[in-house]
């Protein structure tokens, strides 16, 4: 590395040497490089899911033929608890911010780090607490059984060991909350000379929105799991209506943080679609200010939503109206943003790198997912479906369709400069096209059969629902297949992947002025901001 | 290795930013962050103590007759007095007055120590009346005093927590401040603890009257 003739492309070493007087593994797990624990957060992140996708194909192989043959129904709930509790809190929560967005929001700020290094190595560490805390609860009384929602009274009387669960989760909303509180502070102090707020990058914006969620809702439901604790282990009468407590209460607290969570699950997929387009299109985002906004809306609306979980809780009707259309007013800010990212590729020279496939991708999904909340947010349409396999379907395409398809897509994106090696890009638009076969043919029966009265949560099912059940079971291994050759790719390009440039896809954002891998702090030399974040000189406008 | 291949352009940066993770507002942004989600931690609670008084409103007042005003105005006037200590240690070290300070923080801290105090006899008090969770006498009574009672055991039990904590913290600062760590020319960690503090108390403050005084 000292070597004198280095190409500006590898300029000084990069952050993945150790420089430290820590070797091997310790120098990664004490890092309080923000890149560091961004991958420490990657790999965890990726452990917890594959765990959660084992968990979700044995649901789906029940399936297979009516009459629960291979689980019974506790074990059933069981699984359908686990994949919930590890999918939702151990995986699409921490997300898009704990991984990229610890890795590339100091770079696209021009900052050496995030404002408080040590509490982010200790957000990681919480992590890894409150999983392990979630585990533990496995080998205990019996696996947990209530459902990822834990609903009272159900969750206080269940024999289940549902109080380490609960306390796990706990744990980790202390670690998102670190987060968040980092991520606003650093925005606040740590932009480089001559950066707005009006300059910052669009996915530094969804970070920012994100932040705040993760910051004021993520208390309440640390409150209401606490509760279940106390309820559960001092007989404190709070929810259970033999003491006189209200269940519905139980609801409303824990979807007030619940359904803004679901925000900070899909909001920084949005930024990142936001720079992928625009970096693919080689033109300046179409109302850059608009998308900002929109993002700031979307976190602002999204908390006065959460009664839609409740329509058929026990609300009062005025409740039940007021919420419904506050429901539909979060599509304007979203379709604020679909419009802009299309006029952004209007009369853009678009290439077709797998990035912007995943984008097309999660288009198509997202709106099968928004569309179907429509039917979900009116009120006549969604006593028909609530608590059925249409819920189940309209959550996974938004969900899994939609932020997780972009983790995936923002993956593809960041990676050369993560590690300074480009995945075969031919290999990845083989594993787009199986995960996006598989992942239909997976939920859309789902919608399918919800519509026709498929409840979720059963382990069993009525012979007429079968051609559609195995439809969809079927999917599922061909889902897993393409996550199977996607993640292979990536991790095979890590290590072994051509070497690329600092700017493979002609970013403009700060990070791709950065060499890649990026040194220690980031930058050899501050950079001073003077233009808006996606300048293109060479384009018309 | 990183000394061999450092540009010389990176002295510049050092050079300019001397002591760049040195950033009090930052500090002082994060606490105040911290804070908020410690008042919608406490929030949570509050909203339920306000549904729950609007469906049993007469069983609320009737509960709260059980209470020790003595016990509650007593343990007010202690938080509030440790909240005037505290800002007088910050001041104090703002003049670069060391023992002073030291002094002011470890009243605070015996003040924490007398509100703990009186809380033990207060809630001996009631648990010798029978009145705990889960107690055969406090589920013969009617819904809505059992829900108070409930409440009043989490949320001033919580509030406990709370106290310890910020006296576990408080000992820190003492610790620091005899370490010539906490200075006049650096004392953003005491004021943080000292706005943490604030937050206790003023969490008690809300407490006070919803438990002692409305009956």
């Amino acid at each position: 590395m000292a070597d004198i003739a280095v190409t500006p492309e590898h300029l000084g070493h990069s952050y993945l040497e150790n420089t430290g007087k820590r070797k091997g593994i310790a120098a990664w797990i004490f890092s309080t490089d923000h890149k560091r624990i961004g991958i420490l957060y990657l790999i965890s992140l990726f452990t917890f899911f594959s765990v959660g996708v084992i968990l979700g194909i044995l649901m789906r192989l029940e399936m297979l033929q009516p009459g629960g043959k291979l689980f019974n129904a506790q074990d059933y709930n069981a699984l359908f608890t686990l994949h919930g509790v590890i999918m939702i809190f151990l995986f699409v929560i921490p997300g898009i911010p704990a991984t990229l967005g610890n890795f590339f929001l100091p770079i696209q700020i021009g900052a050496k780090d995030v404002a408080f290094p040590r509490l982010n190595l200790l957000s990681w560490w919480l992590y890894v607490t409150g999983a392990i805390v979630i585990l533990l609860s496995l080998f205990q009384h019996g696996l947990p059984d209530t459902g990822w929602t834990f609903y009272v009274p159900y969750s206080i009387r269940t024999g289940t060991d549902v109080t380490m669960a609960v306390f796990g989760v706990f744990i980790l909303g202390f670690s998102s909350i670190l987060t968040g509180l980092n991520f606003i502070t650093t925005i606040h102090r740590m932009r480089a000379p001559g950066m707005t707020f009006f300059k910052m990058p669009l996915f530094v914006w969804a970070l920012y929105a994100t932040a705040w969620v993760q910051v004021i809702a993520t208390p309440v439901l640390a409150i209401t799991l606490l509760l279940i604790i106390i309820e559960r282990v001092f007989s404190v009468g709070i929810f259970d209506p033999s003491k006189g407590g209200d269940p519905v209460l139980y609801q409303h607290l824990f979807w007030i943080y619940s359904h803004p969570a679901v925000y900070i699950m899909i909001l920084p997929p949005m930024g990142a679609v936001s720079e992928i387009i625009t970096t693919f299109s080689h033109r300046t985002v179409f109302g850059y200010k608009a998308i900002a906004m929109s993002s700031l809306a979307i976190a602002f609306i999204g908390y006065l939503v959460w009664g839609h979980h409740m329509f058929v809780g026990g609300i009062s009707e005025t409740a039940q109206f007021v919420f419904s259309l506050l429901t539909f007013l979060v599509a304007v800010p979203s379709g604020i943003k679909v419009f802009n990212w299309v006029a952004t590729m209007y009369k853009g020279s678009i290439d077709l790198q797998p990035p912007f496939l995943y984008v097309m991708a999660f288009i198509f999904l997202f709106s099968i997912g928004g569309l179907t909340g429509l039917v979900l947010g009116s009120l006549a349409t969604d006593v028909h479906v609530t608590a059925t396999y249409f819920v189940v379907g309209h959550f996974h395409y938004i969900i899994f369709g939609g932020g997780v398809f972009i983790f995936f897509g923002a993956l593809h994106y960041w990676l050369p400069k993560m590690f300074g090696r480009m995945y075969n890009k031919k290999v990845a638009n083989w594993a787009l096209a199986i995960l996006f076969i598989g992942f239909n043919m997976l939920y859309f029966p789902m919608l399918v059969m919800g519509y026709e009265g498929m409840p979720r949560r059963y382990f069993t099912y009525l012979p007429q629902f079968e051609t559609w059940q195995r439809i969809s079971v079927v999917g599922s291994w061909i889902l897993v297949a393409g996550l199977i050759i996607m993640l292979t790719n990536l991790i095979r390009g890590v290590f072994k992947g051509e070497k690329v440039g600092n700017n493979p896809w002609g970013g403009t954002t700060l990070e791709w002025t950065t060499s890649s891998p990026p040194p220690p702090e980031n930058f050899e030399e501050i950079p001073v901001v003077t233009h808006e974040p996606y300048y293109h000189p060479e384009a018309a406008n | 290795m990183s000394q061999i291949v450092e540009p010389a352009s990176s002295d510049v940066i050092h050079g300019h930013e001397a002591h760049v993770h040195k950033d009090n507002q930052g500090a002082k942004i994060g606490m105040w962050l911290f804070l908020l989600t410690e008042l919608l931690l406490f929030a949570g609670l509050f909203l339920l103590y306000s549904a729950y008084r609007y469906f049993h409103s007469d069983a609320f007042h009737r509960a709260g007759l059980d209470m020790h005003t003595l016990f509650g105005t007593l343990n007010t006037i202690v938080l509030l007095t440790s909240s005037l200590t505290m800002a007088l240690s910050i001041a104090a070290i703002q003049r670069g007055k060391k023992w002073l300070s030291i002094t002011f923080l470890s009243s605070t801290i015996l003040l924490g120590l007398s509100f703990l105090t009186v809380k033990y006899f207060e809630w001996s008090s009631e648990i010798a009346k029978g009145i705990y969770p889960g107690s055969a006498k406090l589920l013969d009574r009617s819904n809505g005093e059992i829900l108070f009672f409930g409440l009043y055991y989490t949320m001033t039990g919580l509030h406990g927590l709370h106290v310890i904590a910020g006296m576990i913290v408080l000992i820190f600062m003492l610790v620091f401040i005899v370490r010539d760590k906490i200075t006049k020319d650096d004392y953003i960690k005491l004021e943080n603890a000292g706005l943490y503090w604030h937050l206790v108390d003023i969490i008690w403050i809300f407490l006070f009257p919803l438990f002692y005084l409305i009956n």
